[in-house]
């Protein structure tokens, strides 16, 4: 390497010099000769991230290249579990009315240093207050400072209804008032819309007039420093030197966003990465076979369902939904659609999160029954419609796989469907109307690793129109979750949950259909990556062997 | 000539204000609704809807809009990305130097090839030769080059493993970009080896890319060349003695190159199809690539902007072309 | 798609084919063509008797076979000679009842773009003027965007489907009929026999549909063919992108665009629906070659 560094060095030079002056970020030109003997762990990744400041976005390759990267949260999920641990924040207190959170920072946590700025402080109060005031308060001056932004997930987790205000007690402490309890708050702060950035560099891009550089040149006090991003091609970071949790094992993490799964399996297999996100449900088991592999698959934190439209006959009937359940074979569907790399799915939160009920008893298929139970309930030459998305998902591959499936089982029982589909905004806003003709398929991603995530938000009476999509209120079940969203303690609120869950299998406004599996697969040189529920790839701890 | 560029200028104004209407209206017909995605499977309620409607400037008339999207052209606003809110001219010139590259290289490498090959099929005409170069043309032009790109990669990556299987240049190499082309980049870098990796890199969807117009241009070249050689000119030549070389070589080449130019001028908007394909399978960041994902993302604003964009590419290239041939052919001024 | 390299060298075109058997003379010396032809009758034959051909329905899923491979491989059977797909179709019958579509597209959009194109064409080529200028002004709009970024746009606008797509890629193709019809125009209606029969009292509509347009046939006729193809290959590169006609249809592009995931796995689910298209299109360009030697005088050899 540096001895033909040296025959090219001349006409190298000269243009070098004349870079520096050109370019904000030439220093890295002197890594170059470094470059090869540092450990570089290259990720393959499934999509360009819509920018770096995690706020404004909802999409996962975004929270994997940004917020999981450069920036860290007051409290942090463990690695590979939705169980919460200190972040920047060392320890909170939680008043005896659930609507006051004290949050006391780690103290000397330093932020980055990297070309574009160098900070001359550590972490404080102003800083959490500058990352949440920032998402809600109009008059904030970064609260538009890109054309567009719309603050999602902010809005999304109901903070604008929820904070009453955020207060500075001290450097080192900072209050958050809600406007009423709220359980799942805390594990909220742990998702990645709750970044905290650096009030210092946001200050001085504001100073510079320079303020949309803060979602493409992020800074925080993350486990990873951000050196470049060419767009749609790769996104660099080396190890922040500084971090408060020691350096990270590589000196070097390359995201090569490859966005075609299969060409990220051959990349792994060529060796030109060394993990990559999404596999082809198809590619698994030859990835497996690859001695040079390993394939870690955890179930993730989702599910897919088929929503019945429970305000329109004859879904109205739970006998009908039922026999419907029956008839549809979901592990056919579970084998066609991801090869195996789901599991058929009975209640509707994910069996790796807190309060699964697994004493409920799933419908059984069995079209003999099912067909008897549709006479029974009066119910004949029954025509329908299923909705099929017309993207994929993680946890549905191909809905029209799938639907196509449910359509030949349901043709034995003498239900005729017939499968529609929109363009997808179209169907999620369509899908949510209160008069929607048909079953749909859709499904959920959990964000926060807290059952009223899925529960409450999807099921719901206050989602009817909205996230319910089978325009189901029970007031049993609604009642369950109300209360368990309003208790602190994490056993009763168990308690409520699993009850929740028979009386959703009891009225079964779903068919519940599948959890898809979360596949990494992965060099055997690869140490210490750890799956993550949330669906998240976080490289911090992670090795490569030589 | 003045009067000939004036008014080849004159005629990209209407083209011009046409193009932007399409694009505009295009998106606007677009059904989906880009406000709704931003929020996935979670349903945004009506009132922040509407605010974010208003907010973004989508619930203003579309005379409106349109006349505040028309004076944005002007002063090179392009407008900005829904999904990654960045200005859309800024992505565009991050971009079109890498479908730039592979496109030059692609027409480099069909007009290094498909002329020899058209001239040989010329003169050989009749033989074996000429009918499999002709053949193997014919299967070029046919070709669906998506699934060409799919079968390259198959065998020369997956079973060979000779060539990457997408990206620009091996992740090994980091050096800044200077000129966006990455043969140059890699030159001026003074990396050893980051040249080579380029080129390997470059490879395969250059071939994919370039093989519709190869097929064209050895086509067209051989054709050209046969209506040459039977000219009087080239058979007085040929009856003077003059040796095969100069004749074909001199004579000849240079008559039926003419059409042959045109051919490759209107390679351009060809390439230009065809990288939409090329990039989507070899993940080649470009602007095909870029346009493709933002259809299925609904990005009005960067379908809208790339489409202006790419249309004032194609105009301009048009212009130039037409502005050559006028120029070497000065009958079809007028 | 690259239609308009034909127009420099078809223009001069335009003599009237004499005769049928003339035709066949020449187009038969090109064996090419005929064997083209040939191909081109079987898919035909294919595709409208798919029913009777194929061995299977293309959409029945047998869930004990998914992704077969071919019978000439170690695992296949003669049962399904090209295997079957993900969800167990045989690959055979779904290529086979494939071809109806493709065939169907082709037709549709050669016949859409052919018949607007011309009358369009006919029209700028025949009034000039003001007319010709924004006829003119309005395909030089359609052909400043890459053909295939405007059909996929196009059909995003219109909603993904094979309908739609056909609509487009009529569109984007049509401007090549009109500036082909209209050069013609303007070349034959300065002869001899259009200013006769204009001079001995024609009307408009004959002259422009019974005078001249039959002298313009010949390059039209050309350039069809290659449309005929290139719409096959347009359609199928929309389904491919996932804009053309929606699975579980058995249009080749889409069942590639399916099929992509397994490109590791089953190299038989990406390689027949792509050689499908590949000969399809080979044999109508084989076709499109002997039509243009029989068609066109000017390249005749005798």
């Amino acid at each position: 390497m540096s001895l033909t560094r040296e025959q090219k060095s001349k006409p190298g030079k000269l243009t070098m010099k004349k870079l520096t002056t050109l370019l904000a970020a030439t220093a890295l030109a002197s890594m170059m000769a470094t470059a090869a003997w540092s450990k570089t762990l290259v990720y393959c990744s499934e999509a360009s991230p819509e920018g770096f400041d995690p706020g404004l976005y909802t999409g996962g390759q975004t929270f994997d290249a940004a917020s999981r990267t450069a920036y860290n949260r007051l409290v942090e999920f463990k690695h590979g579990s939705t169980e919460l641990e200190p972040g920047l924040a060392e320890s909170w207190e939680v008043s005896a009315d659930g609507k006051e959170y004290t949050f006391k920072l780690r103290p000397g946590v330093k932020f980055q240093t990297t070309e574009y700025f160098t900070p001359t402080r550590e972490l404080n109060a102003d800083d959490v207050i500058f990352s949440f005031e920032r998402q809600y308060k109009e008059d904030n001056a970064w609260n538009k400072y890109v054309a567009g932004a719309s603050w999602e997930y902010f809005a999304g987790m109901g903070f604008p209804e929820l904070i009453e205000k955020i207060e500075k007690v001290d450097d080192l402490t900072v209050k958050f008032v809600l406007k009423r309890p709220e359980a799942p708050f805390l594990a909220n702060l742990g998702m990645d819309f709750a970044s905290i950035l650096s009030k210092e560099y946001a200050d001085k891009l504001q100073a510079d007039g320079k303020m949309e550089l803060l979602n493409q040149q992020p800074l925080g006090t993350g486990p990873f420093t951000f050196v470049a991003y060419q767009t749609d091609a790769a996104i660099r970071y080396k190890a922040n030197q500084d971090y408060w949790n020691g350096k990270q094992p590589v000196d070097d993490l390359v995201f090569a966003i490859t966005t075609d799964a299969a060409v990220r399996a051959q990349k792994l297999k060529a060796g030109e990465c060394h993990i990559m996100a999404y596999p082809n449900a198809a590619d698994v088991e030859e990835l497996k076979k690859d001695e040079n592999l390993t394939v870690v698959e955890q179930e993730g934190l989702n599910v897919a369902y088929l929503a019945y439209n429970t305000l329109v006959p004859p879904f109205d009937k739970v006998e009908v939904r039922k026999a419907l359940n029956m008839a549809v074979n979901r592990q056919a569907i579970v084998d066609a659609v991801f090869q195996g790399a789901a599991t058929v799915a009975k209640n509707p939160i994910p069996p790796t999160m807190w309060s699964y009920n697994n004493a409920v008893e799933d419908d059984k298929y069995d079209p003999e029954a099912a067909k008897k139970m549709l006479e029974d309930a009066g119910v004949s030459g029954l025509k329908m419609k299923i909705w099929a998305m017309p993207v994929a998902r993680p946890y549905m591959l191909n809905a029209r796989r799938a639907a196509e499936l449910m359509q030949a089982d349901l043709a034995k029982i003498g239900v005729e469907a017939e499968i529609v589909s929109y363009e997808w905004a179209e169907y999620l806003k369509l899908s949510s109307a209160k008069d929607r003709d048909g079953a749909a398929i859709l499904g959920w991603t959990g964000d926060n690793g807290d059952p009223d995530n899925f529960l409450d938000t999807l099921l719901g009476c206050d989602a009817v129109g909205g996230n319910n999509r089978a325009q189901w209120c029970n007031e049993e079940f609604d009642a369950l979750v109300t209360k368990a969203k309003e208790t602190a303690d994490i056993g009763e609120r168990t308690k409520l949950y699993e009850q929740a869950q028979v009386v959703f299998k009891r009225e079964a406004p779903w068919n519940t259909l599948d959890h898809s599996l979360v596949v990494v697969p992965m060099s055997k040189k690869v140490t210490g990556f750890k799956m993550d529920p949330l669906g998240i790839h976080r490289f911090d701890g992670v090795d490569i062997a030589e | 000539m003045f009067r000939f560029i004036f008014g080849r200028l004159a005629v990209l104004i209407p083209t011009f204000l046409g193009v932007s209407i399409i694009a505009f209206s295009f998106i606007r017909l677009l059904p989906g609704d880009p406000v709704m995605l931003m929020s996935g499977e979670r349903v945004m309620s009506p009132e922040r809807h509407t605010q974010i409607m208003h907010q973004l400037g989508l619930d203003r008339p579309i005379y409106i809009q349109y006349f505040d999207y028309l004076t944005g052209l002007l002063t090179g606003d392009f407008g900005s990305s829904i999904v990654t809110k960045r200005p859309v001219l800024d992505d565009f010139l991050q971009l079109f130097p890498a479908t730039l590259e592979l496109a030059f290289c692609a027409i480099i490498f069909a007009v290094l090839l498909g002329i020899p090959a058209g001239v040989f099929a010329a003169v050989k005409r009749g033989t074996w030769l000429d009918q499999s170069i002709m053949g193997v043309a014919l299967i070029g032009y046919s070709m669906p080059i998506f699934w060409w790109g799919l079968l390259l990669i198959i065998f020369f990556s997956g079973y060979l493993g000779w060539t990457p299987v997408s990206g620009r240049i091996s992740f090994m190499y980091f050096f800044p970009q200077v000129t966006g082309f990455m043969l140059i980049d890699s030159l001026i870098s003074g990396q050893a080896g980051a040249f080579k990796s380029a080129v390997t890199y470059l490879i395969l969807p250059t071939t994919v890319l370039a093989t519709i117009p190869l097929a064209v241009i050895a086509r067209q070249t051989r054709s050209a060349m046969l209506e040459v050689l039977g000219e009087d000119y080239v058979r007085t030549a040929r009856a003077k003695g003059l040796s095969p070389f100069r004749v074909i070589g001199v004579h000849a080449l240079r008559n039926a190159m003419i059409p042959v130019i045109t051919t490759i001028g209107l390679q351009v908007g060809v390439l230009l199809a065809g990288a939409i394909l090329t990039e989507s399978i070899f993940s080649w960041p470009g602007i095909g690539k870029w346009m493709v994902d933002s259809v299925f993302k609904r990005d009005y604003a960067v379908v809208q902007g790339g489409l202006m964009l790419i249309a004032g590419v194609i105009m301009i290239v048009n212009l130039v072309v037409d502005l050559l041939y006028g120029w070497i052919n000065p009958r079809i001024r007028h | 798609m690259s239609i308009v390299q034909n127009t420099a060298e078809t223009k001069t075109g335009g003599t009237p084919p004499s005769g049928l058997s003339e035709f066949w003379y020449y187009f038969s010396r090109n064996k090419g063509a005929v064997i083209g032809l040939f191909v081109f009758l079987f898919i035909l034959f294919m595709a409208i008797f798919a029913p009777l051909v194929a061995p299977h329905s293309p959409s029945i899923q047998n869930r004990d076979l998914l992704l077969m491979p071919p019978v000439f491989q170690q695992g296949g059977s003669w049962g399904h000679i090209l295997g079957t797909d993900a969800v167990g179709r045989d690959i055979l019958s779904r290529i086979i009842y494939g071809a109806r579509f493709s065939l169907f597209i082709g037709l549709v959009v050669v016949t859409l773009s052919v018949v607007s194109g011309v009358l369009i064409g006919l029209v700028a080529g025949y009034f000039r003027g003001k007319v010709d200028t924004f006829i003119m002004r309005i395909m030089d709009i359609i052909l400043a965007f890459p053909s295939l970024l405007l059909a996929l746009v196009l059909v995003a606008v219109l909603g993904p489907g094979l309908v739609n797509a056909m609509i487009a890629i009529s569109l984007v193709n049509q401007p090549h009929f009109v500036r082909l019809t209209r050069a013609a125009v303007m070349t034959e209606k300065s002869k001899d026999y259009v200013v006769g029969s204009k001079v001995a009292g024609a009307g408009t509509l004959r002259l422009m549909f019974l005078t001249i347009l039959p002298n313009c046939l010949a390059p039209l006729i050309v350039q069809a063919t290659l449309a005929f193809s290139a719409a096959i290959l347009d359609a199928a590169a929309l389904g491919f992108l996932g804009m053309g006609a929606q699975p579980p249809t058995p249009e080749w592009g889409t069942m590639l665009a399916e099929a992509r995931e397994f490109i590791q796995r089953a190299w038989w689910v990406v390689t027949f629906p792509g050689l499908a298209i590949l000969i399809t299109v080979l044999a109508i360009n084989l076709m499109g070659d002997g039509l243009r030697d029989a068609l066109d005088p000017k390249l005749k050899r005798s």
